[in-house]
Formats: C-alpha cells, sequence, structure tokens
C-alpha cells in the first residue's frame, strides 16, 4: 500500500476526522432533541449531514490512492482497542450514506411537513440523524463487534422511521414490525456468527481475525460462524428468498425515508457482506467459494427474474419500485459471486449507481404521492403534463434502472456483464441481459400511466417546489453524469475491489 | 469415540446444548405464533441464547470473576474468566432491551390503529384493504383496461 498512515498520537483535527465522521450526526441527534424546538430540528440536521459529507470526500480524497487510515479511539491501539480503518472501500460507502443523506433533506423538509404531524418533527429528525450514525458507523469501524452495535443502532431507528408512514397507511406499522422480527434476527444471526469467529480466534478486531484466520487455516467452528454471518447479513441486505420485509416497508415509510433508505441502508449491508467475504473470510477460502457459486449465485439471478417478474404486475408504482430494487440487489450479489475484481468492480459501481437511481425514483414518486395523495396507477396517471420536471426526472431514473447508454445504470451492467464474460460464463451474461428487459416493462408501465393515461377529471396538480425539485435533479443530473464521466466511479470502485481483495496484508 | 469420551463432550458442553435448544425454542416461537406480543417473547428467548453462548465461551476453567482485589495486590496463580464476553453481553443487552421496548410500543400502536394483535386477524384487516384499493383501481381504469 502506497502510504501506511498510522496515527498514534493524533495531533489535529484532520487526524480525528474518521471518528468526527460518525461522532457528528451522533451527537447533533440528541441536540435536536434537547433543543426541542421544531424550527432548529430541520437545520441542525442538515448542517449536521452536510458537515459529515465534506468530511467523507476529505477522507476520500485521501485514501483514494488506496492508503489506509487507522484511528485508534482514545488512544488504545488495536487489536486490543477498538480501531476505525478508513480504505477506498469503505470511504466510497461513507460519501454515498452522507452525500444521499445530504441531498434527500431538503427534500425531507417538504415531504414530511405534510406526512408526519408536527408534534413528531424534532424525534424524526433525530431519528434520522441516528439512522445515518449507524450507517456511518458499520462502514467506518475496523472492529467487528462494533459493527453489530451500529448496525442496530441503524436498523432501531430504522424500525421508527418506517412507522412514521402510519398517519399516511396503518400499514406502515405491521410493515416496521415485521422488519423489526426480521432484522433482529438477522442481526442476532450476525452476532452469533460473530461469537463462533472470536471463540476460533479470541479477537474481535477485523484485520486481527483475518490474520489468525489464513494462520490456522479453516475449520468447522469458522465454517458454521462464515454460515451465521452471510445468513444475518443476507436479512439486512434482502438476499432473495429473504427478502420480505423489504417491499412493505419501502411502500409505507414516508417518500423521504424510502429514497434515503433503498439509497443507503441495504448498500451499508452488502458492504458489510463484502467485508467480511473478501476481507475477513479469503476468498481462497472453498467453502466460501462454494457458498457463493451454489448459493449466492443461483438466487442472485432468481431475484433479478422473480423479482422484475412480480415488479411488471404491481399496481402500486413505490410496491413496483420496491421489488425492482430486490432484483437490483440481485446484480450487486451476481458481481460480489464472480469472484473477480471485475465482478467486484462491478458490484460496487452498481451500489453506488443503483444508490442515486432508486433516490430520484423514490423521491420522485414521493411528489407524485405530495400532489395526488396515493402511489397507486391510477392516482399518478396523466401527471406527465401537470407535472413536468418531475415526470422527466423520474423518466431519467427509469432508463438508469434499465441500463439504457449515458445514464449510470449502463456502467454497472456492463462492466457486470464484462465480468460474467470474463470467466466465461457467458450464459450468465446473457440472463443479465434479459432481466434488462423486464425492467424494459416495468419501466414503460411507468412511463405510460404518467404521459399516455388521461389524467382523472377534477385533479389539481401542480408541480412541486423547489425543495422538492432540487433534490430530485440533482440526483437526476449525477445519474446522467456518473453515466457519461464513468471514470470517477469506476477508479474508486476499482481501487475499492483492489482494496477488499487485498485483504489487511499489510497491517500492524 | 467410546462411550466415556462421548459422555464428557456431551457434559462438557452442556451449556453449549442448552444454548441450541433455547435459541431454537426462540426461533420457533417467532415462526409459529401468532400473536404480535408472543413473538417478541420468542424474540428475546432467541437473543438470550445468545448471551448464554457468549458467557460460556468466557468461561475459563476454575477461573473466578475477573475483579480486582481491594487491595490490588493480584496474585499471579489465580485464573480469571475472561472479561470481554461479558462487556460484549452488556452491549447486546441493552440492544435487546432497546428492541424489546420498540416492538411493544410497536404493538400498542398496532392495536390503536387495527383493534387487534393477531396475526390472522391483521392479515385479514389488510388483505381486505388491499382488496378495496384494487377494486377502485379497477373502477378507474376499468374502461381502458
Amino acid at each position: 500500500m502506497a502510504s501506511e498512515t498510522t496515527h498514534h498520537v493524533a495531533m489535529t483535527l484532520a487526524d480525528h476526522l474518521p471518528v468526527l465522521q460518525v461522532l457528528v450526526p451522533f451527537v447533533a441527534a440528541p441536540l435536536v432533541v434537547l433543543l426541542g424546538s421544531r424550527k432548529l430540528a430541520w437545520p441542525l440536521a442538515f448542517a449536521a449531514s452536510a458537515v459529515a459529507f465534506v468530511i467523507s470526500v476529505l477522507l476520500l480524497m485521501r485514501v483514494i490512492d488506496g492508503s489506509v487510515i487507522s484511528y485508534h479511539i482514545g488512544g488504545w491501539a488495536p487489536p486490543l482497542g477498538i480501531e476505525y480503518r478508513i480504505d477506498a472501500a469503505n470511504a466510497f460507502v461513507l460519501m454515498l450514506v452522507t452525500g444521499i443523506s445530504t441531498i434527500v433533506l431538503p427534500y425531507a423538509r417538504e415531504s414530511i411537513a405534510q406526512e408526519v404531524p408536527q408534534r413528531h418533527h424534532t424525534l424524526f429528525y433525530a431519528c434520522y440523524l441516528l439512522c445515518v450514525t449507524g450507517l456511518l458507523g458499520v462502514a467506518a469501524t475496523g472492529d467487528a463487534f462494533n459493527v453489530f452495535v451500529f448496525l442496530e443502532i441503524s436498523s432501531l431507528s430504522t424500525y421508527v422511521l418506517i412507522a412514521q408512514g402510519s398517519y399516511r397507511d396503518r400499514r406502515a406499522l405491521t410493515a416496521a414490525y415485521d422488519y423489526l422480527i426480521m432484522g433482529t434476527i438477522g442481526a442476532t444471526f450476525f452476532v452469533i456468527g460473530l461469537g463462533l469467529l472470536y471463540m476460533a480466534t479470541g479477537t474481535l478486531n477485523m484485520a486481527d481475525i483475518a490474520a489468525r484466520i489464513a494462520d490456522q487455516g479453516s475449520n468447522r467452528t469458522i465454517h458454521a460462524a462464515f454460515a451465521f454471518i452471510v445468513v444475518g447479513m443476507g436479512l439486512k441486505v434482502a438476499v432473495y428468498p429473504v427478502h420480505a420485509w423489504l417491499p412493505n416497508a419501502y411502500t409505507y415509510a414516508p417518500s423521504a425515508v424510502t429514497a434515503f433508505l433503498a439509497a443507503t441502508a441495504t448498500k451499508v449491508a452488502v458492504y458489510v457482506m463484502l467485508r467480511f467475504m473478501f476481507s475477513i473470510f479469503k476468498p481462497s477460502f472453498d467453502f466460501e467459494v462454494e457458498t457463493l457459486e451454489l448459493i449466492i449465485l443461483p438466487f442472485a439471478i432468481i431475484a433479478m427474474f422473480a423479482a422484475s417478474f412480480i415488479a411488471v404486475f404491481q399496481t402500486d408504482l413505490k410496491r413496483m419500485l420496491a421489488y425492482s430494487s430486490v432484483a437490483q440487489i440481485g446484480y450487486i450479489l451476481l458481481g460480489i459471486a464472480f469472484l473477480s475484481e471485475t465482478g467486484l468492480t462491478a458490484a460496487i459501481v452498481h451500489l453506488f449507481n443503483h444508490g442515486i437511481t432508486k433516490a430520484v425514483l423514490f423521491m420522485g414518486v414521493g411528489a407524485l404521492v405530495y400532489r395526488s395523495g396515493g402511489s397507486f396507477y391510477d392516482r399518478v396517471c396523466g401527471l406527465g403534463r401537470s407535472m413536468p420536471w418531475t415526470s422527466a426526472a423520474m423518466v431519467i431514473g427509469g432508463l438508469s434502472l434499465i441500463g439504457v447508454p449515458g445514464t449510470a445504470g449502463f456502467v454497472s451492467k456492463w462492466v457486470l456483464v464484462q465480468a460474467a464474460l470474463e470467466k466465461g460464463w457467458w450464459p450468465v451474461a446473457i440472463l443479465i441481459v434479459l432481466s434488462s428487459l423486464l425492467a424494459v416493462i416495468y419501466v414503460w408501465r411507468m412511463v405510460e400511466a404518467l404521459y399516455l393515461a388521461p389524467a382523472p377529471e377534477g385533479r389539481q396538480a401542480t408541480e412541486i417546489n423547489a425543495w422538492m425539485l432540487g433534490p430530485i435533479w440533482i440526483m437526476a443530473l449525477a445519474c446522467i453524469y456518473f453515466g457519461l464521466a464513468t471514470d470517477v466511479t469506476l477508479t474508486s470502485a476499482q481501487s475499492a475491489a483492489q482494496g477488499l481483495l487485498g485483504g489487511f496484508t499489510e497491517l500492524h | 469415540m467410546d462411550s466415556s469420551t462421548t459422555w464428557e463432550f456431551f457434559v462438557g458442553h452442556v451449556s453449549y446444548w442448552l444454548f441450541i435448544v433455547l435459541m431454537m425454542t426462540g426461533l420457533y416461537i417467532v415462526v409459529a405464533k401468532g400473536n404480535f406480543v408472543k413473538k417478541i417473547v420468542g424474540l428475546n428467548i432467541f437473543q438470550t441464547s445468545v448471551f448464554m453462548l457468549y458467557i460460556s465461551i468466557g468461561k475459563v476453567d476454575g477461573g473466578t470473576a475477573p475483579i480486582y482485589p481491594v487491595d490490588l495486590n493480584i496474585d499471579p496463580d489465580v485464573v480469571y474468566s475472561n472479561p470481554l464476553p461479558h462487556v460484549l453481553i452488556l452491549t447486546a443487552i441493552v440492544v435487546g432491551i432497546a428492541t424489546t421496548a420498540l416492538g411493544l410500543a410497536l404493538i400498542v400502536r398496532i392495536r390503536e390503529e387495527f383493534g387487534s394483535i393477531e396475526e390472522d386477524d391483521i392479515v385479514e384487516i389488510e388483505q381486505g384493504i388491499a382488496r378495496d384499493e384494487n377494486e377502485r383501481y379497477r373502477n378507474a381504469t376499468g374502461n381502458r383496461a
């Protein structure tokens, strides 16, 4: 690795960036509640999120060349102390989370004002910041048990945020409850896996676990740990057979929450899976290769088809997009299952590109709901004429979802197909293209409803204001920008993939 | 493996067997019971089983509690249990309490909105809502579709 920067004594503020990344939203969350002012809640949340975004950009700039920042919490050196490790892979995820959160917040200001009663606003923004904190913590930490703690911080706040949709539709409550049950089972499986890993290696520092597994080779305990961690995280990622919580949760949550979660929460879970699969358990580990090729790969392909197929028949636009998310997670897992640098690059790029694509679409649907009162096709039909800007942005998002050249979605699918061909698995490459055709159908249904269907009589829908339109268009333009300027995402994804495959070898 | 070592293996790992029994009991309750409060109870048993796993990992044969003596004279011959799993589980217990509290709060809200905490009743109500929505959708689009 280029420059190994280990700060045993952190001297300047810049040295504290890894921990500030998590601390800023974490301190802002209780502050929002303690101030108790409805007027101050949003500005404070936005400021915290913006500062976190700046920090994440600074961090990414420092690690993009492949170097690693190791931060020792409280000055306690790893493996005994808790370590925050920033490398290209998690700096990328940190930037995605803070970036999406900062862009979604102005949108949330308007849409939450309509969807959630005013008396809950301070608590809502506090939960939102806690969720951001949890996601950032999961990405930043280099300590395996710390991942579990932050995961639960983000999950618990997510359940609350989803339940806030109950003022519009009471089914949000059961969706949140179902997610709570599934999410807790997932997190508990994950923590059982960690316990078994601790049993086998006697350490919790990720780099240290990796080194000790490499020394002693694999045994039954490590196999069991791997299985528990993959299943536990699989629940959080919404891997195809255990995705059941996702469609309801995304459909009934407030629009801003759906946009934020769809773009970040599952992506961070994918990152944890990558970290454990590639940095801690090595890809050379036979058991892992078999798991990926015989279990993850088939399920990824089933997800691409089955979930897309279900999406085609949905009558609710928001639910259609939720099923499409399950399908897109299939592409990400497929990239991982290739077990090659190109495949991993495709997975990481798609993680980012799908994040921004879904942010546009879910914010767009939220805007349609804001004006028409529902996301069913009969409610939104004809809105293309009365809300031209929102609808145009949604069409861009839709094209990116299909993977039309010139949009972000194309780049990641292209790399994915390349990875498949590199492996000589051309049937898989054909399946990727075929499943994209299903995306054409469900995106077309959306376009048809927006532009071709007649508007119901007597509906007065006008374009939304700039607070909501701004974030939607920033994301829509990002979809096009990252579709044309592919260097930025591909370089960082490649650097991240190399870092993950390289593991922790040059440490301590 | 002769019968005596099998027996020793069984008895020597008794806390792990109990962990598996508790874990499966908890998981079964979560899956099989339709009452939302019972599901939370099942989830609690499931989580508690993990506490037991961790505590078992930390146990050292003949080890005592890892606490400094009052006079701070540490006898190097005394064996201590590993304190780290205990600390980890302290965190996991807090997480478990938060999850239970949130789950119960959600159940209260579900009871207010649906008038029931039985899964069967709620599924029926939700199917009713979905039917109405689809009806409205068909009526609105029926003349075209």
